[in-house]
């Protein structure tokens, strides 16, 4: 069995506002093993970004993390007075954040900005020794040393990125957190970025947990795959199983959807729409669009359960599954489901 | 064959006064035919700074080459009247990147689509305009009463970038230029709106400019593929041909980083390249410094358009024993677009 170093139990995260509450992330749970890239999928409005926000504790107003616990080697983040939180940034859990490369301040040397972060977590050193660490830094991501000295606007994209995820591993944290690092980057520097992280993450012992939407990106870079829908993962497993043998109709979907260089002037799209959190579909999100959906997908709100390969689905579809017995999560989940159900109905 | 879109010695430049020596040659010597018999899907690829947008703009009109002229229907576009200008700025239609930025969120998004119907006096009733916006709705795969009514940001991505479609499609275009119109829409999404833009082609005959940096789309929906790099034609092909065999390095570094969505494709366990900053090739082959097969003669001296074979041009010194091309003119080697495919 894998050791894990970070696991995530009924996480759920609201947003309240003045159109009403919606839940972004609704009672999400997975674990992550040392060492493991783990993808979260989904469509622009999944959740996917208010997870990674979450996992952090950086959740703004009007969000805020009602629900559930976050253990980063077993102690639970939740917890944590607020000093001792910004302590575990970027020294046990850091955040590679969308668009870093535009978070750079445009007037301080590189150097300055990467010593920051150093700075802040109470390291003490001289002048050269934090310059050399820095060079040291940016070495290991494939960078000149010289980029220590220059500013922002003479860096590329792809460098300026590169410096994003060299001061995301600066204080050699368990736990990497990568949102869309390659968004806005062209292929070619894509490549040579998710590259750069690989090497970052296996040089630390770092897991790390890459957000986006690109599956491309997931089957070059992840071990393991979880998929977000509506606020809910619907499904986690390997990548293997997630591109060959994908369980949830939207995981069926999504797959198929994808163009390849195989076949020309196929398109397979996904019919509908995604659902509004404001007014969520009652019982499964996905009910609406799902070409698969059965009487029950509208009344009642599925569980992640496990199907053999350790695939774990959430879908009606796999109820009762013959040899499925797994007797210290059905009683938990059942109140879930009800719960569940008795919520949606009250919305309604 | 009578040409619609042609683009003669294109040669675009920014900056560079009398006195200054900041120039940035953004397109470089770009001559291309789009005829009107066999309206195709072309796709321009290139990354970030080799011109696509350039092309783009220039195509419609809005900044005007340095060298060279284009032509549409044969009349120069720097130098139409005020009614064939008329004729032009709706004959050729763009569909832009970011389907967020381009509606007014104070209008419904009935507005985007009546706008063009009255600066055109496309229809003399209220009932023809509405039937008229239905048809191109139904045309993109919306259904107008879920869609009118609306405002956008009650509205998705792919259904905003589906609306642009549509009202490209009202103004019953020749061409359509589409820059980047996927790559803001989430991946279920895109396989619609790009059967949208296939099928404009194949059912309405209309000619597409395609303008991405992803191949794997460029693949799916078009005939021939052109890539820019920095300015200038690298290759140009049918596009399964350059795809699945390309000739320039360029193209094969490009095509070895596409991500499959395949786990058993990986990237090669390639190194991590130490990016160079600045330093450009001043003669020469512009992508010398990022060859892995350059040569000495590529530092100094300008590839010429090599013609591998009857369908295929590569700007490349490893090719000089093919015979550089004919004329300057790109599409001699364009393919006409295969039989049309029923639509389902």
């Amino acid at each position: 069995m894998m050791e894990n170093v970070l696991e995530v139990k009924g996480l759920q995260v609201t947003y309240h506002t003045s159109g009403g509450t919606l839940k972004a992330v609704n009672d999400v749970s997975f674990t992550l093993n040392k060492e493991e890239r783990l993808g979260l999928v989904g469509e622009s409005g999944s959740g996917k970004t208010t997870l990674a926000t979450a996992l952090m504790r950086s959740v703004r107003e009007p969000g805020k993390i009602d629900d559930g616990e976050i253990l980063l080697d077993g102690k639970d983040l939740l917890q944590l007075s607020d000093e001792e939180m910004r302590h575990a940034r970027s020294t046990e859990i850091s955040m590679i954040p969308q668009g870093a490369m535009n978070s750079l301040n445009p007037v301080m040397r590189i150097q300055d900005q990467m010593i920051d972060t150093l700075r802040d977590h109470g390291v003490s050193k001289s002048k050269s020794e934090f310059r050399k660490w820095a060079e040291d830094l940016l070495v290991r991501v494939g960078l000149p040393s010289e980029v220590a000295s220059m500013y922002p606007h003479e860096l590329s994209g792809g460098m300026k990125q590169r410096v994003a995820i060299a001061t995301g591993i600066s204080l050699q944290p368990k736990v990497i957190i990568a949102d869309e690092p390659t968004s806005a980057l062209d292929v070619v520097v894509q490549r040579e970025v998710m590259e750069t992280l690989r090497q970052a993450q296996q040089d630390l012992g770092a897991a790390v947990v890459l957000i986006g939407h690109d599956m491309g990106l997931m089957a070059q870079f992840a071990d393991r795959i979880g998929v977000m829908y509506a606020g809910k993962l619907v499904e986690i497993a390997s990548v293997w199983d997630i591109f060959e043998k994908p369980q949830h109709p939207y995981t069926q979907l999504l797959i198929a959807s994808l163009p390849s260089l195989e076949e020309k002037e196929v398109f397979k799209g996904i019919p509908g729409r995604t659902p509004s959190l404001l007014n969520p579909p009652t019982g499964c999100g996905f009910h609406p669009r799902c070409p698969q959906a059965i009487e029950q997908c509208s009344q009642l709100v599925p569980v992640l359960q496990e199907l053999e390969n350790r695939q774990m689905v959430s879908c009606h579809l796999y109820d009762k599954t013959p040899g499925y017995d797994d007797p210290t999560s059905s009683s938990g989940n059942e109140d879930m489901n009800v719960n569940g159900s008795s919520n949606a109905a009250l919305q309604n | 064959m009578s040409s619609l879109l042609e683009l003669h010695g294109v040669t675009k430049v920014f900056g560079g006064g009398l006195f200054t020596k900041n120039r940035t040659v953004a397109l470089e010597d770009l001559s291309l035919t789009l005829v009107t018999d066999t309206p195709s899907v072309t796709s321009i690829v290139g990354e970030s700074g080799s011109g696509k947008t350039t092309l783009a703009r220039l195509l419609l009109g809005m900044i005007s080459p340095t060298e060279g002229h284009i032509s549409y229907k044969g009349k120069d576009v720097a130098k139409m009247t005020r009614g064939e200008r008329k004729e032009f700025r709706k004959e050729v239609q763009p569909i832009f990147q970011d389907p967020f930025e381009v509606f007014n969120p104070f209008y419904k998004v009935d507005h985007v689509l009546k706008v063009p119907i009255a600066k055109f006096k496309l229809a003399s009733s209220e009932q023809e305009e509405r039937s008229m916006i239905g048809e191109a709705l139904e045309m993109v795969g919306l259904r107008p009463d879920e869609t009118l009514g609306r405002y956008p940001h009650q509205l998705s991505g792919g259904q905003r970038q589906r609306i642009m479609v549509a009202r490209a499609l009202l103004l019953k275009p020749k061409v359509i230029l589409a820059d980047e119109p996927v790559s803001m829409v989430d991946a279920s999404l895109r396989a619609t709106i790009l059967e949208s833009i296939h099928r404009l082609n194949r059912e309405l005959g209309i000619s597409i400019m395609y303008i991405t940096h992803d191949l794997t789309t460029a693949y799916q929906i078009s005939d021939n593929i052109l890539v820019l790099y920095r300015g200038s034609v690298a290759e140009v092909g049918e596009v399964g041909e350059v795809i699945k065999d390309p000739k320039h390095p360029y193209t094969q570094l490009l095509v070895g980083s596409i991500p499959h969505p395949d786990p058993h494709r990986r990237w090669g366990d390639g190194t991590v390249s130490v990016v160079q900053s600045g330093e450009k090739t001043v003669n020469g082959c512009k992508f010398a410094d990022r060859c892995e097969a350059v040569m000495d003669v590529c530092w100094t001296d300008v590839p010429a358009r090599h013609q591998i074979d009857k369908n295929r041009i590569a700007s490349c010194h490893l090719y000089k024993e093919s015979p550089v091309m004919l004329g300057t003119d790109l599409s001699q080697v364009f393919v006409a677009p295969r039989a049309v495919t029923t639509p389902s």
